[in-house]
């Protein structure tokens, strides 16, 4: 029988990395990210890498890695903001950037995962994202042609996972990562909590395991980026 | 005297409604929050996966995993529900959500909104701006009503990149309240003043063209 679970996140990534690859990583700011398969592909060493993700992590942590060792050729995301790094290299040029409305592309890695080529939104109609694109009138209203994404890798954030690669995510650290999931030619999925098959709830499955080619149980760091807090009163 | 950030936020709150889904943006909107009337039931939506927004955490309880859109740690209610970015963006571009309210840089008569990009600066992206403006049924502009430089931000044509194209029905400036219709060919309303803003004031600082409609 075939085995999907790995030792570690090193060992999850071999085979399936190259130079000029192009990778979906799941996460939204530092919640919910791979962060012990962004440490593995870093030391992987591959190169030019178009990395489809949310954001770019921050300048020390999560795709900052990755930026500091200059492996990422092309970002594909939706806000950037976090990363002094980042933007040092873009504003040099050594950096390409494809900003993408953040709804758009969770459809697009959605709708790559699925087989769908291209849909239709009227998200950003009439900016500049929808400059040299295909536009059709549906009911008097215009939208914007959008193509579904795929990556050759997909590395992705789970809370609980089973070793038929079964997932379930927890709170908001779910975001990108179903869609990313399905979106990969391979897809590598770290876990906190791995389990035997069987012990999940079918019906609690959010990213059923056909989608999931590895998984690799990890220890987290899970960085804050805002740390918000109510203080008590003191009584 | 112009409203102040807080009295911006609590004008913005007389555009809820009891039992409306909310997704507000960061800045003063996120202060709205703080003026649900008593009694009225809002219910929060964060675009990064999330319905049903509770307050920030006591500092025990903060979750890596439980963040709003601006990357802050919050809390969920009894009635929170969680789903991926692709389930959130439904509910948004689906015009599921009643109301969005946001920040601008500049926003025109006819309702274009431009708030997420200064060319020649660092750009850092439009998050989920773009698609909250084109889905959402009603989208409320909360903005300083001018730039630093004293610019007028209520312009007749918008001079940076757009966010969205007649996309905006109410634009609440620190002078007064304007309600736009976005879809229609009336003029850009003026509906109301701020305490002590004349509207000699308001006149000078709107580059856009409106009509008196004061109640």
């Amino acid at each position: 029988m075939a085995n999907k679970v790995y030792p570690d996140a090193k060992s999850a990534l071999e085979g399936f990395t190259f130079d000029g690859m192009t990778v979906m990583s799941g996460g939204f700011g530092l919640c919910g990210i791979p962060e012990n398969l962004i440490i593995a592909l870093r030391d992987t060493g591959v190169k030019a890498i178009t990395v489809i993700s949310n954001n770019a992590g921050v300048d020390g942590w999560g795709l900052g890695l990755l930026l500091e060792t200059k492996q990422i050729k092309k970002m594909v995301s939706s806000y950037v903001g976090e990363n002094k790094e980042f933007a040092r290299q873009y504003l040099s040029g050594e950096l390409e950037l494809e900003f993408n409305p953040q709804g758009t592309l969770a459809e697009r890695c959605r709708a790559g995962g699925a087989g769908i080529a291209g849909f239709y939104t009227k998200t950003g109609v009439g900016t500049l994202v929808a400059e040299g694109k295909e536009t059709k009138t549906f009911n008097g209203e215009t939208f914007v042609l959008e193509t579904g994404l795929v990556a050759d890798l997909s590395i992705v954030k789970a809370w609980k996972g089973d070793k038929e690669g079964n997932l379930i995510f927890r709170k908001t650290a779910r975001n990108f990562n179903p869609m990313m999931a399905t979106a990969g030619k391979k897809c590598v999925a770290e876990v906190e909590i791995l389990v035997e098959t069987g012990d999940l709830n079918p019906d609690a499955i959010h990213t059923p395991g056909i989608y999931v080619d590895r998984i690799v149980q990890g220890a987290f760091e899970k960085r804050i980026e805002q740390r918000t807090i109510t203080k008590r009163e003191n009584a | 005297m112009p409203w102040s950030r807080d009295q911006l936020a609590q004008r913005a709150a007389k555009e809820l409604r009891d039992g409306f889904y909310v997704n507000l943006g960061i800045g003063i909107p996120t202060l709205v929050a703080n003026y649900i009337p008593e009694g009225m039931e809002v219910t929060l939506q964060s675009e990064n996966g999330m319905l049903g927004m509770g307050p920030f955490p006591y500092d025990e309880d903060v979750d890596a995993d439980l963040i709003n859109a601006g990357k802050q740690t919050i809390t969920a209610l009894k009635k929170t529900s969680y789903f991926s970015s692709a389930d959130s963006f439904a509910m948004i571009r689906g015009g599921h959500i009643d109301l969005s309210i946001l920040g601008a840089m500049e926003v025109n008569d006819r309702g274009d909104l431009a708030n997420w990009m200064v060319p020649g600066k660092m750009v850092k992206g439009m998050g989920g701006a773009m698609d909250l403006v084109a889905g959402v049924k009603r989208v409320v502009v909360v903005m300083e009503h001018t730039s630093k430089d004293g610019a007028s931000k209520l312009l007749k044509k918008c001079t940076l990149p757009l966010t969205g194209v007649n996309v905006v029905d109410l634009v609440i400036t620190d002078l007064g309240v304007f309600e736009i219709d976005k879809h229609g060919s009336q003029p850009m309303k003026l509906i109301e003043l701020a305490d002590g803003v004349s509207l000699e004031e308001i006149t000078g600082k709107t580059e856009a063209s409106f009509v008196n409609a004061l109640r």
